[in-house]
């Protein structure tokens, strides 16, 4: 099969939005969610009048939820064309857009390392191959055309001819072979790219990958700070690329923009590409990104229009400020990929979490609506299982283990779990990942509701990150609130977690709950190798039944990451991919 | 030599401290590998022995180096000095406002211990010493930038100003006043009740008696004769405080995003940038012996027993 495309319009285009409102009407069977989806695509461009994607995202019963629906096609099919009459502008080119995150990187250089704070800028300075919309469809990046043969062992990658580094040569196949390789020996998730056996060059603008075995993920992999393309001639002198001053200063990119300025730990300033591969891209001039660490300052900087867009933001106090803005919109789009969830994990190997009904009795125990509307204030979605509810393969039909405090303790009696005199079945301790005081106040919550079915929990808090994450990687713990990213394909970030040959101690986020099950792990084996999207989500179905039933995790909720942006100063904002601000920022305009 | 004891113990200390750069490295990757985990590790030189490790970190320091930051893949020095220059702005602008203004307070209201201005000197010392330092800065970013709209919310200059021109110091300036005034409200409440203590103590002795006496008049004994001696405990408590400039200014430079030593020290921590955080310990401790030094020669200054003391 071949997959060629045009080079995507930009999102706000009226048609783009006529689409996806079209859909919601014609689509009288579009799920609950997929409503609040396009609704929320629209809110993004017309906040004003869009409703709140949050009270959507609330239980309703049958009838209501049939009536909410049908208003919700509605609303987005006003709603959108009264965007589309208003985003028919067109995109303008020039100035400046200020970005400000939480955190600034030690360096830019996303073959070597995975995280955001590198991914961000990273996306900016070097293309990747392929980038993606927001429903998951390769397009063309770097790469022109790409083919996957029959038999899914070689993927046939066509660059095109225009594409230049920063230092002004030529983007080879040679290039993408380099960079290939160099995931390969330093990227974190080995997954992504173990199947390539080798990468053949034939000539400059043609890369061939040999696989192993077939790769679903591979194209995934090809976009995003997932499979940049960086100059052999540059990041190839060295065998210690860990360590390359270019990493951080004097980059040699690949992508739309060039890094003018990077003052470690304070801002980084990035300047148009101007001789960009892509025709009359990007549009703004110059983009200075900043950091500043604490939430109500970078409220008010937000508030203030100091600040143009931020991304990740978490915290239910200030997404509720900043909402109330009306410079401000607030969006839960261009996480899918990413795909972060926040859950309850157990030690299946110590007592009494190695039987599996002391495991399904907590998960019952908890109060999941709770956490999501108190806690998180309406932000953050449930997700039940294993996979990201923003990907085409989130669970479908597994058990949700709603709140049920009678079955918990029924579950508990049955594994022979009884009261004592002062009332309480098990004693045990819960760790938690030190990311800020959500978290903390979650743990309490939980504590509490164990209490109730008569589990008393000791909260260990952990001085920092690496105390916390060393407790667990090497199984000290009974249980651990944790976050765990999808990354995109289930065989980048799912797998990980439940193969029972990825139990490595000292390795942060292997499969820590040592969770061993054959069955679970053939499935996954299968659907790792799975070209065909529908069979792949027959079998990642299956496979979340398996895991959901085992429960070595009771599933609570998405974290709760946000878009912010300055609608009055910003066009196309990056959240129409399912990368959202690590995708290039080649469309976003200033108003 | 005591240089030295500090610099291997600061090496112990953080080598117990659970966690190390590929850890944090992970976990900001939000993933990793065991390959990974050895291969950082290997480049860090943290596969090797513990001695090892020790007696190369020593052996550089000697001869100057002293290493390179993990995060940040940059010379420790050069960091470090990239930083100190922002923090002793900020630090000793705050310090000197507040002794000049915390004893000229302290000195007026000792004047009249039961007046009106003596009363506010109290308050305001307590009220300084009760708020805390980040709720002073952002009550005061409230009404400085969000509700006024006259002063710049963080950094230590508008990143796109060109370098070097007047434009780009009266911005650093700019950028200056807020922090510089939640630094120094904590500082100026001790400083003014310390002067006033300390002035009303002198006022009381027999030799400004005999001044009195003498005919001079009200302002002359104040500040030729009793301030002189007054002063002493505030440069005592000046050059104890100043080896705290660190730990002092990390919540005003993390507020306001001041690009100083403090925020580097706390987030290399977090980070477990070990060279860097023993970079600005042995930076601290060495700034501690050169204040002590200057603090000495203050003394001397304005006590003239403890320069005839010393020289006799």
């Amino acid at each position: 099969m071949t997959l060629h495309d045009n080079p995507r319009s930009p999102s706000a285009s009226p048609e783009a939005c006529l689409d996806t409102a079209m859909h919601a009407v014609d689509n009288k069977s579009a799920t609950f969610e997929d409503a609040g989806g396009s609704g929320a695509n629209v809110q993004r461009l017309n906040p004003g009048l869009a409703a709140d994607p949050v009270i959507w995202a609330e239980p309703k019963t049958h009838r209501e939820e049939k009536m909410k629906k049908f208003l919700v096609a509605l609303t987005s099919a006003a709603v959108a064309l009264t965007a589309a009459a208003a985003s028919a502008e067109e995109p303008k080119r020039g100035g400046t857009l200020t970005f400000s995150y939480r955190i600034i990187a030690g360096h830019f250089n996303p073959t070597i390392a995975s995280g955001t704070p590198t991914g961000i800028p990273g996306t900016q300075l070097f293309a990747a191959l392929l980038r993606f919309d927001d429903e998951w469809n390769p397009k063309p990046y770097l790469a022109e055309s790409w083919d996957i043969s029959d038999d899914g062992l070689t993927v046939t990658v066509k660059l095109r001819d225009n594409a230049r580094f920063h230092d002004g040569k030529p983007i080879t196949s040679e290039d993408v072979k380099f960079s290939i390789e160099t995931y390969q020996e330093h990227h974190p998730f080995k997954p992504m790219y173990a199947p390539v056996k080798s990468i053949d060059t034939p000539d400059p603008l043609t890369a061939v990958f040999n696989l192993s075995d077939p790769h679903p993920a591979i194209l995934l992999a090809f976009s995003s700070q997932l499979g940049v393309v960086i100059p052999k001639h540059v990041y190839g002198n060295t065998d210690n690329i860990r360590q390359h001053p270019q990493n951080s200063q004097d980059i040699v990119g690949s992508g739309p923009f060039k890094l003018k300025e990077f003052k470690p730990g304070e801002y980084i300033i990035l300047e148009r590409n101007e001789d960009y591969f892509l025709e009359g891209k990007p549009y703004i001039d110059r983009i200075v990104y900043k950091k500043i660490s604490e939430n109500t300052s970078r409220v008010i900087a937000l508030e203030k229009g100091d600040v143009d867009l931020t991304a990740f933001e978490s915290d239910a106090p200030v997404l509720d400020r900043l909402k109330k803005n009306e410079h401000l919109t607030l969006t839960p789009d261009g996480y899918s990929a990413i795909g972060p969830l926040e859950w309850l994990a157990f030690n299946t190997k110590r007592k009494p979490f190695d039987d599996k009904r002391v495991r399904q009795a907590v998960a019952y125990a908890i109060d999941k609506e709770f956490i999501l509307k108190v806690l998180y204030g309406g932000y953050a979605q449930r997700s039940l299982g294993p996979i990201h509810p923003g990907s085409v393969f989130a669970p479908k039909d597994v058990n949700p283990y709603d709140y049920d405090v009678e079955k918990a303790k029924a579950l508990l009696d049955e594994a022979g779990y009884t009261p004592d005199a002062d009332g309480i079945r098990i004693r045990t301790t819960l760790d938690y990942i030190p990311a800020g005081g959500t978290w903390k106040r979650k743990t309490e919550f939980v504590k509490a509701q164990l209490k109730k079915v008569g589990i008393d929990v000791t909260i260990k808090a952990s001085a920092d990150f690496r105390a916390w994450i060393k407790t667990v990687s090497n199984h000290e713990f009974d249980m651990t609130m944790d976050s765990v990213f999808n990354w995109g394909d289930p065989v980048i970030g799912v797998h990980r977690t439940y193969q029972s040959t990825n139990i490595r101690p000292g390795v942060p986020w292997h499969n820590t709950q040592q969770f061993q099950n054959a069955e679970v792990d053939a499935v996954m084996d299968r659907a790792g190798k799975e070209l065909d999207r529908d069979k792949r989500a027959a079998l990642y179905g299956e496979m979340q039944k398996l895991v959901v039933d085992e429960a070595p995790i009771a599933y609570l909720h998405t974290s709760p990451y946000h878009t912010v942006f300055n609608h009055e100063r910003i066009g196309n904002p990056p959240v129409d991919s399912i990368w959202g601000v690590c995708s290039p920022w080649d469309e976003v305009y200033i108003r | 030599m005591l240089l030295l004891a500090v610099v291997v113990f600061n090496f112990i200390l953080l080598s117990l401290v659970p966690g190390d750069i590929a850890d944090t490295l992970a976990g900001e990757s939000g993933g990793a590998s065991q390959e990974v985990m050895d291969d950082i590790r290997r480049t860090y030189g943290l596969d090797r022995p513990f001695h090892i490790q020790l007696a190369t970190y020593v052996g550089k320091v000697v001869q100057g180096d002293l290493g390179t930051s993990y995060y940040f893949n940059l010379p420790v020095t050069e960091l470090i000095l990239g930083r100190i220059a922002p923090t002793l702005l900020l630090v000793v602008t705050a310090l000197v406002l507040a002794i000049l203004i915390g004893t000229l307070f302290g000195v007026i209201a000792s004047r009249r211990p039961n007046g009106l201005f003596s009363h506010f000197v109290t308050v305001l010392a307590l009220v300084g010493f009760a708020a805390p330092v980040f709720w002073t800065a952002f009550l005061l970013i409230v009404l400085f930038v969000a509700m006024l709209e006259i002063m710049p919310l963080s950094g230590l200059v508008d990143p796109t100003t060109p370098r070097g021109t007047l434009t780009w110091y009266l911005d650093v300036l700019h950028h200056l006043f807020l922090p510089v005034l939640s630094l120094s409200s904590i500082y100026l409440a001790s400083y003014s009740r310390l002067a006033r203590a300390s002035m009303m103590d002198v006022l009381g002795s027999d030799y400004i008696r005999t001044a009195r006496a003498k005919g001079l008049g009200e302002t002359s004994v104040t500040y030729k004769h009793a301030l002189r001696n007054a002063v002493i405990p505030v440069i005592t408590i000046a050059g104890l405080q100043f080896s705290h400039i660190f730990s002092g200014a990390v919540v005003v430079e993390t507020v306001f995003t001041w690009p100083g030593l403090g925020t580097l020290a706390f987030e290399s921590i977090l980070r477990g940038d070990t060279p860097t955080i023993m970079g600005i310990l042995f930076f601290s401790a060495m700034i501690v012996i050169v204040v002590n030094l200057l603090t000495d020669l203050a003394y001397r200054l304005v006590d003239p027993r403890i320069r005839s003391a010393r020289n006799a």
